[in-house]
């Protein structure tokens, strides 16, 4: 039987911990058993969920796991939360349209990483914090 | 960790060792600001093949980088971005408009070459 480490939580303080946040999350979804291909798109979506928490909210946490389902008769896959109690998002639609940033930045971060991944939630509160939740299945 | 820059010829070649942070990325780009005058080099080649994800962020630095270089006389192709790399970029729309990219540092050269050459006999 092979142990896996299946469950990896990076604090986000610093734009070096976008770094090591998508490095183990390239390691979890290698692990996991994704190809090269996805395990780079993870490891990207990881990258700008990461840099959103720097940016808006300075610091946060990405948690990272495997995740089952029972649909299509089971899949498995990787699922990352990213959270953080920053100031929160006030128009969710407007920061997930493509090229819309508050900052100078190009507005791709968030709508990008839906786009890489199968499936994309955003929560979000005013003055309360973003938690993003995304999944990835293995094909 | 800082990128090292070798000078060869009149070109600058800077050759990324492991995955960089966002602080490595703007230290680059002044470094290369820098040293464009310094050696008064026509040409930068930017070695990219160990970097496993290039995001926004370091697509915009990548632009910046070579938008300012053209600014200080000098051309810019970013080499060796891997199959996967490229894959992710697409997929979140990032692109390299108008910046030369090259399959590795030879073809890399080769466009310099080509490049720079081209401006010697337009007179430039």
């Amino acid at each position: 039987m092979l142990s896996m480490e299946t469950e990896t939580l990076t604090v986000i303080n610093a734009s070096v911990d976008i770094v090591t946040a998508r490095q183990r999350g390239r390691a979890l979804a290698l692990e996991l058993g994704f190809n090269g291909a996805d395990v780079t798109l993870i490891a990207a979506a990881i990258s700008e969920v990461a840099r959103n928490i720097v940016d808006h909210a300075q610091k946060g946490e990405i948690l990272m796991s495997a995740v089952n389902s029972d649909l299509e008769g089971g899949r498995n896959g990787i699922q990352i939360i990213a959270r953080d109690e920053g100031p929160g998002i006030r128009d969710v639609a407007q920061a997930m349209q493509y090229g819309y940033s508050t900052r100078k930045g190009l507005g791709v971060g968030l709508p990008g990483a839906k786009w890489l991944m199968d499936e994309f939630d955003i929560a979000s509160e005013m003055g309360r914090g973003t938690t993003i939740t995304m999944k990835k299945w293995r094909r | 960790m800082p990128v090292p820059i070798l000078k060869q010829g009149g070109y600058l070649i800077a050759s990324i060792q492991s995955v960089l942070s966002d602080s490595d990325l703007v230290e680059l780009r002044d470094s290369l600001g820098e040293r464009v005058g310094t050696y008064r080099a026509r040409g930068v080649i930017i070695d990219v093949t160990v970097l496993d994800v290039i995001d926004s962020f370091a697509t915009r630095t990548l632009r910046t980088i070579a938008h300012m270089l053209k600014l200080r006389g000098a051309e810019t192709v970013i080499v060796g971005i891997q199959p996967d790399v490229a894959f992710a970029m697409v997929q979140l729309g990032l692109t390299l408009e108008g910046i030369g990219t090259a399959l590795d540092l030879e073809e890399g050269l080769a466009h310099l070459d080509s490049r720079t050459k081209r401006h010697a006999v337009d007179g430039n």
